[in-house]
């Protein structure tokens, strides 16, 4: 055969090239995919052994496809290329974006990670024919055999140590699609005396195509928002999930793991019970023998875990926005277990709804003057005192643990307009608490949930807590009668507290200089002055 | 009929109606992607061609009258407040007949199982301490939390609009406030503090009586030469006068004019126009009076107001004719009216009449008016709206500033539109979006039968392609879409109006015939039909020998 005696010895060096390179993007795609998988959806150790196991069975699938090519080795060598390059450089983004589509993204996971596969595996034995005109059959196993477990040691290597902290997943996998289609373009100049000029210039459009393509792809990645999540987290995600409301990631690191709502921490495991201890006991210690309590926001279950330590407590009314987190605890097992699966106990009573809502419709008050309309569609109207109400629909305390008041849908829920409708939920002696974002960073937000409180008629008493993972953390304990001046964990308190004693209680009431009190307007509904403040506060930190 | 023709009938009306550039984007569309539900609403087309077109209704059997002291013609704000103000005075026995099925006029609302929306009055700002009578009523309603020493009220907060209140979408993004603050310039600024303090200069203003230049209502304002004189001009001519030559500057008070009026500031007389910016001031370099709103809209105050009514209102009942009897000063006069429900002609034998419906109707139903009164309604003159409730899946995804209650479109004709459920604090899912669009033609009839032609699929087209420009994805999210065209939607504050001889004089009684509604201002805003109706309600308290409780001098 004339055209291939022709290729002499530098080519052959060139197209062990190849291999390597392709042994190393293709390695590099399915450590892309598991680590994807792992991050999208949880339970590392099962993502990567399915994604290892559906690359390895399309990798022989691939190789036995080989053999039906038997006509224009080179030609079918190169579109191959030219596919890994588009399938693999674009799986990265396509998974990212597929996500958000929650039910088919493992077929499209799986599919994508099982076209990459055959592909590859296409490959290989379709370079060894090609090469096999030149060497020997022992020869030319080795060879290629070698430098295929070489490129996956590079891939290895360079996966955790380069890509990943350097590029982040999209780009890794944008970068690997164009050095493979680069491959496919040089392919076509290597190989060119077993190419036929028919279609040549066609095929090396395409393989223009797929490199211009993927250049876009990589000058677009900045703006995939996922991409952004995976940078600023900066530990591992375990658990994602995109709900109706908002988004929640789950990270752990070796020390423990974390919760990040739209991407704030909400909690750490590792110092959590220093935040959920501070919030729940001075309010509920405060009350004697409480009954009935509420809880706003909380859904991850923790506060209502230090509330069932109470054994007076006969009921937990828990409202939550958004279903999927307080259900969290189903998907993450971790959850369950460090709330003790508090959400399922039998007095808590669930309630998914907008707490704005919720404590509006129940507080209806009753219109002294004006006349009764259906007020089922509108906010609640009238000023009037609370009617006349049996006294067991009334809570004897409420922790509220909102997020920080970051937008105006949240600012809302600290306003004096939901503080007087929470106030016709109380008994007279109920003590609540308000989880009030950092005095430290946000003295000017922490002061105006204080005022605010005030505002309303409530007594207050503000305090702080340290909590590593968040720094210096704000409450406020609150009550419609006035707050004693020592308090004292409640005796009935069961189970060991892990960061509160009587004398560390006191000592939260105690404010350093730097946390001292700074002027602040009342946070109404119609001014939202707290999401302003809070925006001032903590955006000049970014 | 070709596809072709109905093609042509949206594209122009999205032309006319959004201006050019949207014609551009969607012309090569040919079937829109519309709303799976929806109507066609508007004010009863049938009756109103009748009386313009003087119909002779037949009359009633002789069993079919009724005697009664106070006839009141239209269950709008003003007819509604007339009633308020007899029945505080102990006079019960009136009846209200209202042409539609639902009260309210151009302030009704509507109501779906999510929520109420406006079909029409969104908004009220806090009245001002004068303006005693209103801050009764919003006492009355529950509003009030107390009275400054000063008078004026503390509205409970959660009836005054929730912030974010207003936002603008220009050059692709949503901002906060309605200036368009992005990339203006410092002499854009140094203009729109000139013009502020051109206001406040206004709102400092007092005549030798001790009268504000602009007060609301309008009966409380200055006759002084000197302020009326702006009655001459257009609100663009006062703004080029001044070398005010900002396009932010004239953006902001042609949106203004445009949502207060219905009108371009070159069409809006420059008193009016000022009006609006100095009378709701309370002090110069203060803000702009808080606006209360509802899910409603003003609908809120009218279910109020119907309540308070009760039965004495009768929906679905249209008023076809008052005959005076003149010869006979101590006669009744004859109100014949028309049952819609059952069809049957009804007459009443009333002592005093309120005509609280729109001016223009005046001659068409009162016997005798021109020639009698040598007036004509001619010089009223109506602008059209459209209004549309647009009910969504749940809410467009948004990037820039937030969803606010009032969401403006910079470069639209449109008005943009406010979001029902802003107000009951609802911030996540389906919601509803009431959206605005006034019709500015200077040829109001041919704009206003435009209008009324049209079809409910290419109105509702025209909505969603101006909802296209910030929202891409809103078709998919529509569930429901419902039009109202408002044939007679407005009176129009052109130069010259106010201060004609017409308007001066169209509140004078008919011998016992009382007039009440927003026209006779000049202006179409709640406080001006309300302050009518209590003065026509007073005129009849007085006519009819009672004392009413506070006198409004007539002027
Ligand atoms: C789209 C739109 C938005 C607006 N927004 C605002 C706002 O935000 N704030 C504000 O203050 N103002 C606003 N206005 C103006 C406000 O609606 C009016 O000023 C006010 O409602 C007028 O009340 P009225 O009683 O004078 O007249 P109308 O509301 O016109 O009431 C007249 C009534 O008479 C009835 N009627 C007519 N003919 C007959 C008949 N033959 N027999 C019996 N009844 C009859 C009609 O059906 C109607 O109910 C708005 C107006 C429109 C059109």
């Amino acid at each position: 055969m004339k055209s291939a005696d022709s290729m002499n010895r530098a080519p052959l060096f060139l197209l062990y090239l190849n291999v390597l390179i392709i042994a190393s993007c293709g390695l590099v795609y399915e450590l892309l995919a598991g680590t994807l998988a792992s991050y999208l959806l949880g339970d590392s150790v099962t993502q990567f052994s399915l994604v290892i196991g559906v690359y390895l069975s399309a990798l022989g699938a691939g190789a036995w496809i080989s053999r039906f090519v038997d006509q224009r080795l080179a030609r079918c060598f190169i579109e191959v290329e030219l596919a890994v390059a588009l399938v693999g450089g674009l799986s990265a983004p396509v998974l990212f974006l597929a996500f958000s589509s929650v039910g088919a993204f493992r077929v499209v996971l799986y599919g994508i990670v099982f076209a990459i596969g055959a592909l590859v595996g296409l490959e290989l034995p379709l370079l060894m024919r090609l090469l096999k005109e030149h060497l020997d059959f022992e020869d030319l196993v080795s060879r290629v055999l070698a430098f295929d477990y070489l490129g996956a040691l590079f891939a290895s290597l360079l996966f955790p140590m380069f890509c990943v902290p350097r590029l982040g997943l999209v780009r890794t996998s944008l970068l690997c699609g164009l050095l493979n289609a680069a491959v496919g373009l040089w392919g076509t100049y290597l190989l060119r005396p077993l190419l036929s000029s028919r279609g040549l210039s066609g095929l090396r459009g395409r393989a223009c195509l797929v490199i211009g393509l993927l250049i876009v792809g990589i000058i677009k990645a900045d703006s995939l928002t996922t991409l952004a999540e995976e940078r600023v987290l900066g530990e591992p995600v375990v658990h994602a999930e995109s709900t109706p409301y908002q988004r929640i990631v789950l990270t752990q690191n070796a020390r423990g793991f974390q919760l990040h709502l739209n991407g704030h921490l909400q909690f750490n495991s590792v110092d959590e019970h220093r935040y959920h201890e501070a919030l729940v006991h001075p309010a509920l210690s405060s009350v004697k023998s409480p009954r009935r309590v509420l809880v706003l926001g909380g859904g991850d279950g923790l506060a209502v875990r230090e509330i069932l330590r109470y054994p007076s407590v006969e009921s937990i009314t828990l409202v939550d926005l958004d279903p999927g987190m307080t259900s969290l605890a189903d998907r993450f097992p971790p959850l369950a277990e460090l709330s003790r699966s508090s959400l399922k106990e039998r007095r808590v009573t669930i309630i998914n709804e907008d707490a704005f809502l919720w404590v509006g419709r129940v507080a209806r008050p009753e219109s002294s003057k004006g006349v009764e309309t259906d007020h089922s569609h509108a906010l609640p109207e009238g000023s009037g005192r609370a009617t006349q109400r049996d006294d067991a629909t009334l809570f004897d305390s409420a922790i509220i643990d909102f997020p920080d008041p970051g937008t105006f849908s949240v600012g809302k829920l600290y306003s004096t307009r939901f503080y007087r409708m929470l106030r016709e939920r109380l008994t007279g002696d109920a003590v609540i608490s308000v989880q009030c974002t950092s005095p430290l960073v946000a003295p000017q937000s922490y002061w105006c949930i204080v005022k605010t409180l005030e505002a309303v008629g409530f007594r207050v008493r503000p305090y702080h807590a340290a909590v590593p993972s968040f720094g210096e953390w704000g409450f406020v304990l609150a009550s419609p009668r006035p707050l004693p001046e020592t308090l004292s964990l409640s005796s009935e308190l069961r189970g060991p507290s892990r960061f509160l004693t009587d004398k560390i209680l006191n000592s939260l009431f105690d404010l350093p200089l730097d946390l001292a009190r700074v002027e602040a307007e009342v946070n109404r509904l119609n001014n939202q002055v707290l999401v302003h403040y809070y925006d001032q506060e903590w955006g000049s930190l970014k | 009929m070709g596809i072709a023709e109905v093609t042509l009938t949206r594209r122009e009306l999205i032309a006319i109606l959004l201006g050019s550039p949207a014609l551009l984007t969607t012309g090569c569309s040919t079937v829109p992607h519309l709303p799976p539900a929806g109507e066609l609403l508007g004010q009863s087309l049938e009756i109103g061609h009748r009386l313009r077109d003087g119909f002779r209704w037949p009359s009633p059997d002789t069993d079919q009258w009724q005697d009664v002291g106070v006839v009141i013609v239209g269950g709008g704000v003003a007819g509604l407040s007339a009633a308020w103000r007899l029945k505080q005075n102990g006079c019960e026995d009136f009846v209200i007949l209202e042409l539609e099925s639902q009260p309210g006029g151009t302030s009704r609302s509507g109501r779906c199982e999510l929520t109420p929306y406006p079909w029409g009055a969104h908004y009220l700002p806090v009245p001002l301490p004068h303006n005693r009578d209103l801050i009764r009523l919003l006492e009355e309603m529950g509003c009030v939390e107390s009275l400054n020493p000063d008078g004026s009220p503390v509205i409970a907060e959660q009836f005054l609009c929730r912030d974010p209140d207003e936002r603008v979408f220009v050059n692709g993004q949503w901002i906060e406030g309605l200036y368009p603050s992005l990339g203006a310039s410092n002499d854009d600024f140094a203009q729109l503090a000139a013009f502020r303090q051109e206001i406040d200069r206004w709102t400092a203003w007092r005549d030798t009586a001790g009268r504000r230049a602009f007060s609301i209502p309008i009966r409380h304002s200055t006759d002084d030469a000197e302020v009326l004189e702006l009655d001459k001009l257009s609100m663009a001519e006062w703004l080029r006068q001044h070398e005010w030559t900002s396009p932010r500057l004239h953006w902001l008070v042609d949106y203004s004019c445009r949502d207060d009026y219905g009108l371009t500031a070159e069409q809006t007389s420059a008193w009016a126009g000022v009006l609006y910016f100095a009378a709701r001031l309370k002090e110069p370099g203060a803000d702009h009076q808080p606006l209360m709103t509802w899910p409603h809209g003003n609908g809120r105050i009218i279910e109020y107001l119907a309540s308070q009514a009760d039965t004495r209102l009768k929906p679905g009942i249209a008023v076809t004719r008052i005959n005076p009897s003149h010869e006979n000063p101590n006669a009744t006069l004859e109100v014949l009216a028309f049952d819609t429900a059952s069809e049957q002609p009804i007459g009443f034998h009333a002592k005093s009449v309120i005509f609280a419906a729109p001016q223009f109707l005046a001659p068409r139903l009162i016997d005798g008016f021109a020639e009698r009164t040598g007036r004509s309604a001619d010089p009223f003159e109506y602008g059209s709206w459209l209004v549309a409730n647009v009910h969504l899946r749940h809410r467009p995804r948004e990037s820039s500033f937030p969803l606010s209650w009032d969401n403006v479109i910079h470069d639209s004709r449109s008005l943009g539109y406010v979001v029902a459920t802003h107000q009951s604090g609802d911030d996540h899912g389906p919601t509803v979006l009431t959206w605005y669009h006034p019709l500015c033609d200077d040829d109001v009839k041919a704009a206003r039968q435009q209008l009324l032609k049209a079809k409910w699929s290419d109105l509702a087209d025209v909505v969603l392609t101006d909802l296209e420009h910030p929202h891409p994805e809103i078709r998919e999210l529509v569930t429901r879409l419902d039009v109202f065209r408002w044939g007679h939607a407005m009176i129009r504050p052109r130069p010259g109006f106010i201060t004609s001889r017409h308007r001066r004089d169209a509140a004078q009684p008919d011998g016992r015939i009382h007039f009440a509604n927003t026209d006779l201002s000049g202006i179409a805003l709640f406080e001006e039909a309300f302050d009518h109706g209590l003065r026509a309600a007073d005129e009849v308290l007085v006519a009819q020998n009672s004392r009413p409780s506070s006198l409004i001098p007539c002027r």
